[in-house]
């Protein structure tokens, strides 16, 4: 342990720096190669804890005394096998309850580095696997990186969670390929959807010096290291462009880029693009010391706090969705069937015949459409054949097993059965109804209702306990939510059958009790419903949107548009009429959809208008959510503020910075003021308090 | 149709530093298949000139072909090297030939026409995979006396050799084996063995990575004095000992194989010409002597006499076996021409890889003896064995031209 490593890490898995000295070919004289391992495998990558950073820090030592001696001329680094290193250990930050602590961190890891760049010799690392985070930062502090080709990620993710790379990343990597390629690494990409680089990609960028194949990366990158301290390579990098005005447009161009994504809500980008500016002209002294304030202020932040709720949740609550029933329970399906083949199900059928593998049945009351059902999915695996994400022979196989009949009897030996008809309840029941005559009784029957009671649906059929509820979002191929919804007499079987095929689909799986609308579309009915009540009674739509701001991905307005106004006053009606007055209809969208005219024009001002500010927009409908979310948890409708924050942020993309929704509405006191109660004890996903 | 048979010749070979088998050795968790791959990729490197979609066969000799010497090594090390998918590949096990076997076998198919270019190796780690693993050897071997049960171990066969040649005694292998070690070192010293290694990334979950870059199983300054004491495991008061004998070892090798025509058309380089081969067995026992008749086949075929050969490459499993050889050919135990650079009993054997390593150091030798135009690559094989390649040298004056 090193003086640095004030905190320590209950548990920490400790990445270990194994040093062994290499002769380098052709008499470059002896490397020391640095080792990162951690003893496990690839599924538990190295990771940066106190302890980690302490015996790399204590390595490095060694190793300018050996240097100082000249019994080394070469420092390597590299890592275990498929893994560089993906950064800072996470786990520990809730133990971190003072800034302090957090600055030791900081401090430590720079340190280290510093130690790295400061070696008398030249330092080498080998990137031969994922890196993220401290293990690019790691890579940055060497003189020269190659990189090998088959590295499948390379990435900054710190903004995406609510940090900065601030273990040198924000001063080298800017200082290395200059702002704009900095800014595309530790701000764009993790701004879109945590985007990552291939090893190629991260060479193209100008992160590594060579590049060379998986095969013999190691022996290639040691032959190339040998020739760099011959002289016979010269590593030739771009000179950065240092004039300052294309240097600041960069950096205002990423910040307009980050008030769009996230309101200026999200402090973390922000942050790190005020380092990126300095990094012109800082010291690296300077650098260093202005991350380890940015990193004291945001792990201390409840926006970082709630960030790594958010990705705990999509990595571990997400694979094992609370409440499932034993998976030994569910039946295997071997052919699968789809009641219509309007667009929804058309996109149905594609998923389940690329996911799924299996002979998928199309149905619907006249020829033209089923021929025009399955002609959309032949001709969407046509396209993914031209974008390459399809051979030749398995989009044969695909499209062998898409087939459409107007007849059901096509059915008759599958074991899973979906409906995407029209959304009225004696249609749904009338499909069953049909359906049920061919299938054989343990047939799962699942419904894509978003808002339909899947009880009443399976009244009258002689086998209700088959029937679930099984609830995409659109498009269906991209949004990982899919609610799966129990209704009052469906049986462990089917419903373990219902989460099978979510997570064959490759869905976020999520139980939701049988109520209208669910979780996602009655949160999002709310939501909308308080929004536009706010709009009609005479605040500019512009102040609403800047009350909201940084809540969902986009401004209520546009997201009206992108789920179509038929659909979403649709929502609102059925929710109005389970729930009355608390769901509000506006007059506006109803005469908008029933002219097929724009919001805007529909829209009446009030006679007395009642204008609100921004932050008393934001209380109303934050207030309005509260209150939903605590109804939906008294009533049963989700099982746990988890499985509400999971579904917003899988189903309609609300924002890790927020953990989703209930640290947010805990985070402004809104929750105390409306329930009584927070949603989350604090320092789940906030900072103990 | 009329036949026409083509010139076979040695473009290229490397080889891994070996590795001592075991925990401790450079190899103990570096992957077999990874060994071989290395080999590979490095005879495309070394050969630019060479398309890899021109190479149409991979064959590589494996002992044991199971694990990570398993699921036809060929065509997987084919695939893992980045050769196209349309290389196809194989697998060979004649035992400590299979190395030597996959060059004539694809020798075979070249002289034949059937391809032009191939790639030969072998591999054996026999820290992973230790002779006789898994093996489930006939009872009918016992219950009909078929072979002496000594016939399995490789070291009682070399100790019954010892019985059928009472004049070869330990002193005159001893003595053998310091010379071995000792051409050996002057050989690294010369730099006559590294032009031909390929540096290996060794991956340790403890220690980390790091690099083989000379082999590990010599033992530079071994002197008379430190054998005589070495005990002899196979025998009471036996002969055989660690120290006149090749050790267990890992490591890999590869070559690159031509038509005349093709080497001509793609400027590959000839370092040997392919003149004959010959495997012939003999009694399980004694599978020692099998370089005796094998080298005799081998002559008879080529249309050459002993006298002919100037230079030797012989496998040294045993001291014993190679002196056996000599004295029925009229050698001395000290011929210049017989492993100018060491042998097995200094660098190691890794069983199936060793054929190749003999060839690859007869062409160096070949290139700086430009007086000799034949040399003999030979090796004794297990279960009775022997098998012998000759070869031309084409920085002979008289290559090429009838004998």
């Amino acid at each position: 342990m090193t003086e640095q490593s004030t905190s320590t890490l209950p548990n920490e898995v400790v990445t270990h720096a194994l040093v062994q000295d290499v002769a380098l070919p052709g008499g470059g004289g002896t490397l020391a190669l640095v080792t990162l391992d951690n003893g496990h495998d690839h599924t538990r990558p190295n990771t940066f804890g106190p302890a980690s950073i302490g015996e790399l820090h204590d390595a490095i030592r060694s190793l300018r005394t050996r240097a100082e001696a000249g019994e080394i001329q070469a420092v390597g680094l590299t890592g275990k096998p498929f893994i560089f290193a993906v950064g800072a250990d996470l786990s520990g930050v809730p133990y971190v309850t003072e800034r302090q602590q957090a600055l030791d961190i900081a401090k430590a890891g720079h340190a280290t580095f510093a130690a790295l760049m400061d070696l008398p010799v030249p330092s080498f690392a080998f990137v031969n696997g994922a890196a993220m985070g401290g293990g690019v930062e790691a890579a940055l502090a060497c003189t020269y990186r190659t990189i090998s080709t088959g590295v499948p990620a390379l990435a900054f993710p710190e903004t995406f969670l609510g940090l900065v790379p601030g273990w040198g990343g924000c001063w080298m990597l800017p200082n290395l390929v200059g702002a704009q390629k900095a800014l595309t690494v530790i701000i764009d990409n993790p701004l879109a959807m945590n985007r990552m680089l291939t090893g190629p990609q991260a060479y193209k960028l100008g992160i590594a010096d060579a590049m060379f194949e998986p095969a013999d990366f190691l022996e290639e990158s040691l032959r190339w290291t040998a020739s760099v301290l011959r002289g016979e390579t010269t590593v030739q990098r771009p000179e950065v462009d240092r004039d300052e005005s294309a240097w600041t447009d960069a950096c205002d161009e990423a910040r307009g880029l980050v008030e769009a994504k996230t309101g200026g809500k999200a402090p973390a980008p922000s942050r790190a693009i005020t380092l990126i500016e300095a990094a012109r002209t800082a010291t690296r002294d300077e650098g260093f010391a202005a991350e380890d304030e940015a990193l004291g202020d945001l792990i201390m932040s409840d926006e970082l706090r709630a960030g790594l709720y958010a990705f705990d949740l999509t990595q571990k609550r997400a694979k094992r969705p609370a409440g499932a029933p034993d998976k030994v329970l569910a039946r295997p399906v071997s052919k699968v069937g789809i009641v219509g083949a309007g667009l929804m199900a058309s996109q149905l059928a594609l998923l389940f015949a690329r996911k799924a593998g299996v002979p998928i049945v199309m149905t619907d009351l006249d020829q033209g459409r089923v021929d025009k059902g399955v002609a959309y999915v032949h001709g969407e695996i046509d396209k993914l054949v031209q974008k390459r994400r399809l051979t030749v022979d398995k989009a044969s196989f695909l499209r062998g097993l898409v087939t459409g009949a107007t007849s059901k009897e096509g059915f008759t030996d599958a074991e899973f059965v979906i409906e995407a008809v029209f959304e009225e309840m004696s249609v749904k029941k009338q499909v069953w109804a049909e359906v049920e005559a061919v299938v054989s009784p343990e047939c799962v029957l699942a419904s894509n209702t978003s808002s339909l009671s899947i009880e009443e649906m399976a009244a009258d059929l002689a086998h209700p306990e088959r029937v679930v509820g099984f609830h995409f979002f659109n498009p269906v191929a991209v949004m990982p939510l899919l609610e799966v919804i129990r209704g009052a007499k469906t049986d462990d079987a089917a419903l373990a059958t219902a989460f099978a095929m979510g997570r064959t689909l490759g869905k976020t799986t999520i139980l939701v009790k049988d109520s209208p609308s669910f979780i996602v579309n009655r949160l999002l009915g709310r939501f909308m419903g308080e929004f536009s009540r706010v709009v009609d009674e005479g605040t500019s739509e512009d102040v609403a949107n800047e009350g909201v701001s940084g809540l969902a991905p986009m401004p209520p307005g546009v997201l009206l548009q992108l789920v179509g106004p038929a659909i979403a006053l649709h929502n609102s009606e059925t929710l109005h009429t389970a729930f009355g007055d608390r769901f509000y209809i506006s007059p506006a969208l109803r005469k908008a959809v029933a002219e097929n005219s724009f919001l805007e024009d529909a829209r009446v001002k009030p006679e007395s208008p009642v204008e609100l500010t921004a932050s008393q927009v934001r209380e109303r409908v934050l207030s309005a959510l509260a209150e939903e979310a605590g109804l939906m948890l008294k009533d049963g409708v989700a099982q746990a503020p988890m499985d509400i924050d999971l579904a917003m942020i899988t189903g309609a993309g609300f924002q890790f910075w927020n953990g989703g929704l209930t640290p947010l509405l805990d985070r402004e006191g809104i929750s105390e003021k409306v329930t009584g109660r927070r949603f989350l004890p604090p320092g789940v996903a906030s900072v103990p308090r | 149709m009329p036949q026409t048979l083509h010139d076979v010749v040695f473009v290229d070979g490397v080889r891994t530093p070996f590795g001592k088998a075991g925990e401790k050795g450079i190899y103990a968790q570096t992957r077999a298949d990874d060994l071989v791959i290395r080999c590979i990729r490095e005879l495309m490197r070394r050969n630019p000139g060479l398309p890899p979609a021109r190479v149409e066969e991979v064959a590589v000799g494996a002992t044991t072909q199971i694990g990570d010497q398993g699921l036809t090594l060929g065509r997987m090390a084919a695939l893992l090297s980045g050769l196209p998918t349309t290389t196809p590949g194989y697998s060979i096990d004649r035992m400590c030939a299979g190395g030597m076997t996959a060059v004539t076998t694809v020798a075979g198919s070249i002289a034949f026409g059937a391809i032009d270019v191939a790639i030969a190796g072998g591999v054996e780690h026999m820290g992973h995979h230790p002779m006789g693993e898994q093996v489930d050897p006939n009872p009918r071997i016992v219950a009909e006396r078929l072979v002496d049960p000594s016939a399995l171990v490789m070291g009682k066969t070399a100790e019954n050799l010892h019985d059928r040649f009472p004049t070869i005694t330990k002193a005159r292998c001893d003595a053998y084996a310091v010379a071995s070690q000792t051409k050996l070192a002057r050989a690294y010293d010369d730099g006559k063995i590294q032009p031909d290694l390929v540096p290996m990334a060794t991956r340790h979950a403890e220690k980390g990575w790091g690099m083989a870059t000379v082999d590990e199983p010599p033992r530079r300054g071994t002197t008379i004095d430190d054998l005589t004491g070495l005990k002899t495991p196979f025998r009471a008061h036996g002969n055989v000992t660690a120290g006149n004998a090749a050790g267990l070892n890992d490591g890999a090798t590869a070559c690159l194989l031509a038509s005349g025509e093709a080497a001509e058309e793609l400027g590959l380089p000839v370092k040997m010409r392919l003149v004959s081969y010959g495997f012939v067995g003999v009694e399980p026992e004694v599978m020692g002597i099998g370089p005796v008749p094998a080298t005799e086949k081998a002559l008879r075929s080529a249309g050459l006499t002993i006298e002919d050969i100037g230079l030797f490459e012989l496998n040294e499993a045993f001291a014993v076996q190679v002196i056996a050889f000599l004295e029925h050919f009229g050698l001395a135990d000290d011929d210049p021409r017989v492993n100018e650079y060491g042998g097995a009993i200094a660098v190691g054997h890794p069983l199936a890889s060793s054929g190749v390593r003999l060839m690859t150091q007869l062409a160096r030798q070949f290139e700086e003896h430009p007086e000799v135009r034949y040399g003999l690559t030979a090796m004794c094989i297990g279960i009775g064995m022997g098998g012998c390649v000759i070869w031309e040298n084409p920085h002979h004056a008289d290559f090429g031209k009838e004998k």
